[in-house]
């Protein structure tokens, strides 16, 4: 072994630690601002198919500023690097500004409709569940019920498991849209 | 003023003194405004052609390069050239007509969706809606072109809205939010990076063509000088640092030095700039340099740990970065004897294994052998281009390049047929250099319609093919890995290139022989106007060293 340079300047090269890269094994939610502008929604669509990153949910809207959408949506980072889905996003030229939310700091909700199959005899029990979850009857005909349920993926995916003995003829998700807890901006 | 007008005064405000294109039925209005604007156009054979063409241009002189297209076919023409220069990240503008706006849609004659169809393959693109915005979105085509990491932008203008009148106020404010490259790179991180090379004992530098891009050339010898740094460049960073050099290991990957991928297979640290990890550079992956760390400097974030985890990264332009890098190293005082050992080892695998090959004894001018005819014709001082295959190859080992945007080539998408228009725009920009393209027999048919341009424009590139009378790099993988089944690689003996080249109006000439080989190159050089050299070579040479596609680096055969 030679002698090590003066103290001060001390490193060894296996304490470096490589920077991420890795996949982190859960679900992130991402909200993403966006230039208002023709094509961008493609841009991101077309980065996400391009690189081979698969998009879980999506869900697209204005915000309180014209000039900008906010597109949240959901990738799996057990299967892509979340941060090379981030740095490609970037690099689009109309996104503005990504957020990566932490889910414990974070108040996601998504819509579903519900058309279940009800004749007389189940609506009122089809509806004693919708109650349970505080879904909404929108719409009754003579041989179906449909239920609005608001809530997280997983409130809607209960409520889905337990009507689906009864004949669920649809179901229409929005994908999960979500804001920050507490003062800070999304 | 006509909108058509304001672009040519955009054009002009940008520094553009020549577009490359071709006119018709969408984009007849800029022609107009061409007619007498004062920028020159050179009217190209192919778009395809004028779009590489604007890709020399820019790799030649580090400004943007602007190509022009009509809609529909004009445009999907382009794409190829678009795909190679977001690969390359080569900065260029790219300005299209579309069908007027009340065709959009429709399926009009001659409309394609060509930002749709070129999204993946662009910086930016943008289509215009409002003629107001034309000045706007052009300047911002050249801001997002030329900064950060480079690559085309793509403006696609409805001939209906370039033929309006606008107000043109010069210098319109950019309206880029999204848009903010880093430049400086981050203090602390140089200031480990300089500890890490203070404290490696088995460093290499492995510099890319981000460096050329940065213009960084200089900065780059200043850091692998400040210390006695085994330097590695890729094929398209070549020149970045002056080869020869007693430092200078050669190029790496697939077909460069076994002293390199040997030093990048042994590194304790690797310090990469401007460079991506490309395939081409790593072989498999899983086992590429194993033991190192890596520093990562790049203007790109997204290139960071992208395919190999970065344990220093960096983002910023390296022209920025690498003075700093080098006033925190040389505060470390490193001692520099910590080299001597690996210098050693690499010092071995210089001498076991040097770049060579087996000169014929006979009139056989070998392809290698054609290579070095042409430093020695040139001085090693030509810009040289060159398409895609064996041939470029070749020029990399056996051609030093001693100073950067000497070598111009299609090294990530591999683009057949580029070197001809890429070395038309190469001299545009350079009129006063030798400009040589290296071609090869199978490449140079792909966008030979460009010497028509070269004659009628009097752009007096030397074009020199290297003729094996094969697609010799797919042969050469069919000899190794598909039992010499050779299926669709013979290219016969059409055309006549002589007789070819003198129906353009160009020269023609054909060296069979090695001793007449030099005394012809020095006659086509000395040949005013464009010239095609037909220079029979080895039909069946390969390229050797090689990684076997999906080997290691320390794989390496032949």
């Amino acid at each position: 072994m030679a002698e090590e340079p003066a103290a001060s300047d001390l490193l060894s090269l296996d304490d470096l630690e490589a920077v991420s890269g890795a996949r982190t094994g859960r679900r992130h939610l991402l909200s993403v601002l966006v230039e208002n502008k023709p094509g961008v929604l493609a841009r991101i669509a077309g980065l996400f198919s391009r690189r081979g990153f698969n998009i879980e949910t999506l869900a697209v809207g204005p915000t309180d500023d014209a000039t900008v959408s906010r597109i949240t949506l959901t990738v799996d980072g057990a299967a892509h690097p979340i941060d090379q889905v981030t740095k490609q996003l970037h690099k689009l030229v109309n996104v503005l500004k990504i957020r990566d939310l932490d889910p414990d700091e974070t108040i996601a909700r998504e819509l579903a409709l519900f058309k279940v199959s009800a004749d007389d005899g189940r609506r009122a029990e089809i509806v004693g569940v919708a109650d349970i979850f505080r879904g909404k009857v929108i719409d009754v005909s003579k041989r179906s019920v449909t239920v609005e349920i608001t809530g997280t993926g997983e409130k809607i995916e209960a409520f889905e498991e337990l009507v689906r003995p009864y004949g669920l003829v649809e179901m229409v998700r929005t994908g999960e849209t979500a804001v920050t807890r507490g003062r800070l901006v999304t | 003023m006509r909108a058509v007008d304001a672009i040519v005064e955009c054009l002009k405000a940008e520094g553009v003194d020549t577009v490359f294109g071709i006119p018709g039925g969408a984009n007849l209005p800029t022609y107009d405004a061409l007619y007498d604007g004062g920028v020159r156009h050179i009217l190209c054979r192919h778009e395809q052609g004028a779009g590489h063409a604007a890709e020399g241009y820019a790799k030649a002189s580090g400004r943007v390069g602007v190509a022009l297209a009509t809609s529909g076919p004009g445009a999907t023409n382009l794409t190829t050239a678009i795909a190679d220069a977001v690969m390359d990240s080569v900065p260029c503008v790219f300005i299209t007509g579309q069908v007027r706006t009340d065709m959009l849609g429709t399926d009009g004659f001659q409309e394609a969706d060509v930002t749709g169809i070129t999204m993946p393959i662009v910086k930016h693109s943008s289509m215009i809606r409002d003629p107001r915005d034309i000045p706007r979105e052009i300047h911002e085509a050249f801001h997002i072109a030329r900064t950060g990491r480079p690559g085309p932008v793509l403006v696609d203008i409805p001939q209906d809205l370039s033929r309006a009148d606008i107000d043109y106020e010069p210098n319109p404010a950019l309206q880029l939010p999204g848009y903010q490259p880093k430049s400086e790179g981050n203090v602390k991180q140089i200031r480990l990076a300089a500890k890490a090379l203070a404290n490696a004992r088995r460093p290499v530098i492995y510099a890319g063509g981000g460096v050329v891009s940065a213009d960084a050339a200089a900065e780059l010898t200043e850091l692998c000088t400040s210390d006695r740094f085994p330097v590695t460049l890729t094929i398209m960073g070549l020149g970045a640092f002056p080869a020869p050099h007693e430092q200078w290991l050669g190029w790496l990957g697939m077909h460069g030095t076994r002293a390199a991928n040997y030093a990048m297979d042994e590194a304790d640290l690797i310090c990469a700039i401007g460079a991506r990890f490309d395939d081409r550079v790593t072989g498999k992956l899983s086992e590429f340099a194993p033991r190192a760390k890596f520093i990562h400097i790049d203007v790109d974030p997204a290139e960071i740990s992208k395919n190999v985890p970065a344990h220093i990264p960096i983002v910023g332009d390296a022209k920025r970065i690498l003075p700093k890098l080098v006033r925190e190293y040389r505060a470390l005082t490193a001692d520099s004897s910590r080299l001597d050992a690996w210098w050693e080892r690499i010092h071995g695998w210089q001498e076991r294994y040097p770049l060579t090959y087996e000169d014929s004894e006979d009139e056989e001018i070998k392809p290698q052998y054609m290579i070095e005819a042409i430093h020695e014709v040139t001085g090693g001082e030509a810009i040289l281009t060159s398409d895609v295959g064996q041939h470029q190859m070749w020029t990399a080992q056996y051609y030093p390049f001693s100073a950067p945007r000497r070598w111009i080539n299609s090294g990530g998408l591999g683009t057949m047929g580029f070197g001809l228009p890429a070395a038309l725009g190469a001299q545009v920009a350079n009129p006063d250099a030798t400009v040589v393209c290296v071609a090869g027999d199978g490449s140079l048919p792909m966008n030979i319609q460009e010497l028509a341009t070269c004659v009628m424009e009097d752009i007096p590139v030397k074009v020199f093919l290297m003729n094996n009378f094969y697609l010799g790099m797919v042969r050469q993988w069919q000899e190794l890995f598909w039992e010499r089944r050779y299926s669709a690689v013979d290219m016969g003996t059409s055309p006549d290139w002589v007789k070819l080249a003198e129906a353009f109006g160009a020269t023609g000439l054909r060296a069979t022989e090695k001793s007449t080989l030099l005394d012809t190159m020095r006659q086509a050089l000395e040949t005013p106007g464009p010239v095609v050299l037909d220079v029979h070579v080895s039909k069946e040479e390969n390229v050797y060293p090689m990684i076997p596609a999906g080997a290691a680096a320390r794989d390496m055969v032949g």
